[in-house]
């Protein structure tokens, strides 16, 4: 149990290579935060540095207020799932989960106590006495779970640890960790490239890219208010619709030359989400909306919904709708989207209004 | 695939031709010879079957040269791994220049055996060798000559030394292959360096491990020929003859042609048997993961 603060950390390789630039997160007691970035972004960095397998080049981190900088990962009482497991393969599952509990002098029934109570919590009783390579992917990947839970640790690491696992199971193993986190407490870093992972496992969500946060917080607030182009693509699937503004003589416009009265000032690029548009086929639009003319491109049928990908405002844009669409590829129609839920960003892709 | 009857035959004789000229046809005179018994001016030859291996097997010198060749063998692949391995994980942790290291660590390898044993003996050699004057100074009655003890670990010494190289390349390699998150797991699990080592490194290289004793065993029974030859000649007294060199005393010294050749006969079974089990076991090498 412990928070995590994070104090201007930067990550300065030999070869002057700045791999994170200075990142400051605050993550309270019992929180699960998620970084979430494109690969390269410094997130795998940054949480190898909380774990003490990096040296911190500038910056702090402490943990419970206490700057841990100079201590190294065996005296941080930390545990850490890794994307590959990185499961002992000479010993079997059992001696896994207690190798760390045994270099810390536990005495050997209460180690055994605690192996098997957490491994019937992950279900792994009947595993114990197999080696990792007798294992499947699932089972693995539930072992490294039960290695650093098993040790009671005060912040649990987790680097991308359903990577290597399919779409299936990995919806599974994402709800059961953060159940996981939620009933022991433990103060957590999520470490992923998956938005919809980040999105649905984080108490706070850290979006990271070239070495910086671009934006921290709760996960809806994030997708509701995206602080620039970069957490607007990133963040939802299918991403934000980002169409460029080019100044005219009649005001703002898109590249097809249809003006936009509704831009705030020092607006360069217009955004909205897939699921707030909407077509039209009918003439009585809403007032106060984006009406874009728009030419079908593509359309692909999901079942619960469908997605349009369409030709319009000078870019290609995705629709949403609700079920099975009578839209055909080639039908001319009206995009909509209410100002509500229109989002401006600047020249410089951040935010406005 | 070949339509031609001949010509595969043909193709492989050469090869075959060569084996049989020299492997399969020494090895059955040496079986041959092994049951004949030769009077002392070798002008005729009586067969005894195995009255030779009998005599061979009984023989006191014989058995104490089998103990010789256990006690030279396993000391020599022990030290030659153990020094290897230590160079090895102290080379792994250097950084810059270790293209450098590796290089000049493997060049003993390029030795002969016979100038390796000859460099030891003249390091040590009683009354030249500037080591041995070392020793002496430091109050140890250093003899080699004549003491058996001390020609025996001037023997492992040298016939190591020429070893260890070749140690190094494959624990250098075996090294690079235990993946790095393992030992960033067992550090975050709370394991000191050292604990790291005997828990989860050296397990890991166990296949390593395994194949190196049975490549230094090996060397140690049949490739050391040269550097007993140079350095001790199976001296003072037996105490440094190994089989291999018996095989050579008996026969080409003394000519006792058909002890020596029944000898040679039983270190070829040994072969044999320690080549299967190299091939059994490189067959289905231990692997994990």
């Amino acid at each position: 149990m412990a928070t995590v603060d994070l104090n201007e950390v930067k990550k300065v390789y030999p070869g002057g290579v700045e791999a994170v630039k200075g990142v400051s997160i605050a993550i309270p007691d019992k929180a699960l935060c998620v970084l979430v970035g494109p690969s390269g972004c410094g997130k795998s960095t940054l949480l190898r540095m909380i774990a003490g397998l990096e040296t911190i080049s500038a910056g702090t981190v402490a943990f419970d207020g206490k700057v841990v900088n100079t201590i190294g990962p065996t005296e941080r009482d930390i545990a850490m799932v890794f994307q590959n497991y990185a499961l002992y393969p000479h010993m079997k599952v059992y001696d896994n989960m207690a190798y760390g509990l045994r270099n810390r002098g536990t005495p050997r029934d209460e180690i055994d106590r605690r192996v098997r109570s957490t491994a019937e919590m992950l279900e792994l009783s009947g595993l114990l006495d197999r080696r990792p390579r007798e294992l499947s992917g699932g089972q693995r990947q539930r072992v490294a779970m039960g290695r650093a839970v098993v040790r009671d640790p005060k912040v649990f690491l987790f680097d991308e640890p359903l990577s290597n696992l399919d779409a299936k199971l990995r919806g599974q193993m994402r709800v059961e960790i953060k159940n996981l986190q939620r009933s022991l407490g433990v103060t957590s870093v999520y470490v992923t490239h998956d938005q919809l992972e980040a999105m649905t496992l984080a108490d706070v969500l850290v979006v990271m890219n070239g070495g910086l946060v671009e934006q921290s917080g709760a996960a809806l607030d994030i997708y509701e208010r995206p602080a620039s182009t970069f957490v607007a693509s990133f963040i939802g699937a299918p991403p934000m619709n980002l169409l460029p503004l080019v100044g005219g003589q009649a005001g703002p416009a898109l590249g097809d030359g249809t003006t936009v009265g509704l831009a705030p000032a020092g607006a360069a690029t217009i955004g909205f989400r897939p699921e707030d548009a909407d077509i039209e086929f009918g003439t009585d639009l809403p007032s106060d909306a984006l009406v874009l003319p728009a030419s079908v491109e593509a359309v692909e049928p999901v079942g619960a919904e469908s997605f349009l990908h369409c030709q319009a405002g000078g870019g290609r844009i995705v629709v949403r709708v609700a079920g099975r669409t009578r839209v055909s590829v080639g039908d001319r129609l009206r995009v909509v989207c209410v100002a509500a839920k229109l989002h401006w960003f600047d020249q410089a892709g951040r935010r406005v209004g | 695939m070949f339509p031609n009857k001949i010509l595969p035959y043909l193709l492989v004789a050469p090869q075959l031709a060569i084996t049989l000229a020299f492997f399969y046809w020494p090895a059955g005179q040496a079986l041959y010879q092994s049951m004949l018994r030769q009077d002392p001016f070798g002008l005729k030859s009586k067969f005894v079957w195995f009255a030779n291996f009998r005599k061979v097997l009984a023989d006191p010198a014989y058995l104490n040269s089998l103990k010789v060749t256990v006690v030279f063998s396993l000391s020599t692949a022990i030290v030659a791994m153990g020094v290897a391995l230590l160079l090895a994980v102290m080379a792994e942790k250097v950084v810059r220049g270790r293209g450098l290291y590796r290089t000049l660590l493997i060049w003993p390898y390029a030795v002969a055996p016979a100038i390796a044993g000859m460099l030891w003996l003249f390091l040590f050699n009683p009354s030249i060798g500037s080591l041995a004057y070392l020793l002496r100074s430091l109050g140890i009655a250093w003899d080699p000559l004549l003491n058996g003890t001390q020609a025996m670990i001037l023997l492992v010494s040298a016939a190591a030394w020429k070893q260890i190289s070749y140690n190094f390349l494959f624990f250098v390699a075996g090294l690079q292959a235990v993946p790095k998150t393992l030992i960033e797991a067992a550090a975050i699990d709370g394991a000191g360096e050292t604990k790291r080592f005997w828990t989860i490194v050296f397990p890991l290289l166990a296949p390593t491990t395994f194949f190196l004793l049975v490549v230094n065993t090996v060397y140690a029974l049949f490739d050391t020929f040269g550097i007993v030859h140079a350095v001790t000649g199976g001296g003072p007294g037996k105490s440094t003859e190994t089989l291999v060199y018996k095989v050579y005393n008996d026969g080409f010294v003394n000519l006792i042609l058909g002890d020596s050749a029944a000898q040679s006969v039983i270190l070829m079974v040994i072969v044999i048997a320690l080549t299967a089990i190299q091939f059994r076991y490189v067959e289905r090498r231990v692997h994990y993961g």
